[in-house]
């Protein structure tokens, strides 16, 4: 009987030599005659330990890694019985990382072929659906709502409140799109979900459908993903010719297409409206609200948008009821989010927990500080639009009101670490220079001022009329803020500020102090 | 990239018309001619606009928008090295320096050789491996000095 391995071939698997390790196994096993069922799977997004691959035993799988070339040799005497070797990590789901997660939206990543419907299937797939076939739009719409999920994308809005409006809305066709433009530094788990199961995806889009009457689906999706970008056109294509997508959506008398689009490498398009302006085939220029996508969206019509993992976490609301998503959580962020930790940490990847652990158990205690070795200093939460948090807020819980209260976001659930070698003066005049090339030029504060932020920034690390250029900024920062029609303008403010507020001293305020420990 | 054939007018008009009847076609027209022939020529330019009825305005306005269409051919190979701040806090503006100095090229720039072109890219989703590139499409993480020399070399052997 062959042993059935499992390689990861999510992106950050490949980018560590994924690849490498499988053709090299298949061609060791090959020359030794040792029969491998070798299948490709999406990450378990413990990347410090990738490329981790898994084998079956009778008790449960067993893991590898991070395994190299060098290992393939003496592993593949190890593998088929699960046996020791230096790599061994035993039970995935034992290692603490794993152990201490809640995995509900992410529940087969990294465990299944992500282009599998039967694997699919027998993990649980479909039951949402399925589920939702059998409810009436409104009840579907309630259990979201009942749920509690906001908008994983960053702004956490009631993903519920969104689909009651598109329900109710008048206009033909109706459109579901997915914002899979994940181009905050940090993020990664729109792409996970994407290679590493792409039918939770088309479920959620799916059940968005039947809950608003929507006909057509797109997933815009980023062109740094060219894999997220393959995996989910085969996914459409095999979802498509098994029935759960086209006149017929799983059996009922419901109509439903998803395409995929690919950006161009605009990072303002990832804002809703530039979105819709650029599925339309345009410049990513940012819409005034009113109206409301939900109102007048794409081509001016009804249009749900929301991100990969609002949309991916629905299936399970509707298979398992609102109930259980809700009572995970704290205060009104409800069910769990898919922090990531990235950056210079120890033991980076993906982390879904219930809302409500602090920011310093995340760094600290679960991705074990830098890895570097050196003390953490600043952590960036949210993105390039987000807060720099020193070690003195590190008791902030990750929860959508308790970092507005410190002012910063959770946004999109990045968390990136740096070490005390980072120059926060650096980062804060980075943010402005990021801004300035990213603005699609619509509002002048974001287009103009960004670039003007960067020249002040390098007046006041000159040290030229250091008081004067202080308030410019912080002037600056405030027109930002209150005079940009989207996010990339007025969230560029809460680096360039934090930065300024929480870590002066590399703003040329008196010497730099040595590691806050 | 390597791939690209040279500019003719009559595949790109098939390019373009087999595209043409999506719904908000200019993107996926933009991105499959540039597939095609490593970069957005101007005549393309014209072209896309009778095709879908725009002004030339428009349609350059949509091209030099985004980031990904070029102008101009790329190297034989590109290579794009995140900047962004997952990256930065591993060491990623060092790295960038380093490579600009190696290849003797500045951000967008080609080698005099035409070998490589190095461009940057902000935010690839490899943040848990940074620094994170792309070199000819293929992803690569946990990038130093070292590795990066390995990866140039590659690259170079393979062009001449």
């Amino acid at each position: 009987m062959s042993a059935r391995v499992f390689i990861p071939k999510d992106s950050g698997a490949l980018a560590v030599g994924a690849e490498e390790v499988a053709t090299a196994l298949a061609a060791a096993a090959k020359r030794k005659n040792v029969a491998l069922d070798i299948v490709r799977t999406g990450s378990r997004g413990l990347y410090w330990l990738e490329p981790m691959i898994e084998v079956a035993t009778p008790a449960g799988r067993i893991a590898y890694g991070p395994v190299t070339e060098g290992d393939v040799e003496t592993l593949l005497a190890a593998l088929p019985n699960g046996g020791p070797h230096p790599k061994r990590l035993g039970k995935p789901e034992d290692i603490p990382f794993l152990k201490r997660q809640t995995r509900l939206t992410f529940a087969r990543c990294g465990i299944v072929d992500p282009l599998s419907i039967d694997d699919y299937k027998a993990h649980g797939g479909w039951r949402g659906l399925e589920k939702a076939v059998s409810l009436k739009p409104e009840a579907i719409v309630e259990e979201v709502v009942q749920s509690g999920l906001r908008g994983r994308g960053g702004a956490g809005f009631p993903t519920g409140i969104k689909w009651r409006t598109v329900l109710q809305a008048k206009g033909e066709p109706k459109y579901i799109v997915c914002n899979a433009d994940e181009g905050d530094s940090g993020t990664f788990s729109d792409r996970m979900i994407m290679e590493g199961d792409p039918f939770v995806l088309i479920e959620g889009m799916a059940i968005a459908a039947l809950a608003t009457g929507a006909t057509k689906g797109y997933v815009y999706i980023r062109s740094e993903y060219p894999h997220s970008v393959a995996t989910m056109n085969e996914a459409v294509a095999i979802a498509r010719r098994a029935g759960y997508l086209g006149p017929k959506v799983a059996g009922s008398a419901r109509a439903f297409e998803i395409e995929i689009r690919m950006g161009a490498g605009a990072y303002v398009c990832g804002e809703e409206t530039s979105l819709l302006e650029s599925l339309e085939g345009k410049r990513g220029l940012v819409r005034a609200k009113p109206p409301l996508p939900a109102h007048q969206g794409l081509f001016g019509k009804p249009t749900v948008i929301n991100n990969v993992i609002s949309l991916a976490s629905v299936p399970a609301i509707l298979a398992d009821g609102a109930a259980h998503y809700r009572d995970f959580g704290m205060g009104r962020s409800r069910g769990t989010m898919p922090i990531q930790l990235a950056g210079n940490v120890k033991h980076g990847g993906l982390f879904e927990a219930a809302f409500g652990l602090t920011l310093g158990e995340l760094v600290d205690d679960i991705a074990g500080g830098t890895a570097t070795g050196r003390p953490v200093r600043a952590v960036q939460v949210g993105g390039p639009l987000g807060a720099y948090f020193p070690r003195s807020l590190f008791d902030t819980p990750f929860d959508y009101e308790a970092f507005t209260a410190k002012n910063g976001l959770i946004g999109h659930g990045g968390v990136v670490v740096f070490d005390d070698t980072v120059d926060m003066a650096r980062q804060a005049r980075f943010a402005m220079e990021f801004c300035a090339i990213e603005s699609c030029g619509k509002c002048t504060p974001c287009r103009i001022g960004s670039t003007r932020g960067v020249e002040v920034i390098d007046r006041i690390v000159r040290g030229e009329n250091r008081e004067a250029n202080l308030a410019l900024v912080k002037d600056l920062c405030n027109t930002l803020k209150f005079g940009s029609l989207c996010a990339l303008g007025g969230f560029t403010p809460f680096p360039v500020m934090s930065a300024l507020t929480h870590f002066p001293e590399d703003f040329g305020a008196g010497p730099r102090l040595a590691a806050a420990e | 990239m390597s791939a690209s054939t040279p500019w003719d007018r009559k595949s790109a008009q098939e390019i373009i018309r087999k595209h043409r009847a999506m719904d908000g076609a200019a993107l996926p027209i933009l991105h499959a001619l540039q597939e095609s022939f490593g970069f957005i020529h101007e005549e393309a330019v014209v072209l896309v606009a009778e095709e879908l009825n725009l002004t030339r305005a428009e349609v350059h306005g949509i091209v030099t928008f985004y980031h990904d269409f070029r102008a101009e051919p790329a190297g034989r190979h590109v290579i794009r090295l995140c900047r962004a701040e997952a990256c930065q806090s591993m060491g990623a503006d060092r790295l960038a320096e380093y490579a600009q100095a190696k290849l003797g090229a500045k951000w967008g720039d080609t080698t005099r050789d035409g070998a490589v072109t190095l461009e940057p890219v902000f935010c690839l989703g490899l943040c848990a491996c940074a620094p994170s590139a792309m070199i000819d499409g293929r992803v690569v993480g946990r990038l130093d000095e070292k590795r990066l020399d390995a990866l140039l070399a590659k690259v170079d052997g393979a062009t001449r």
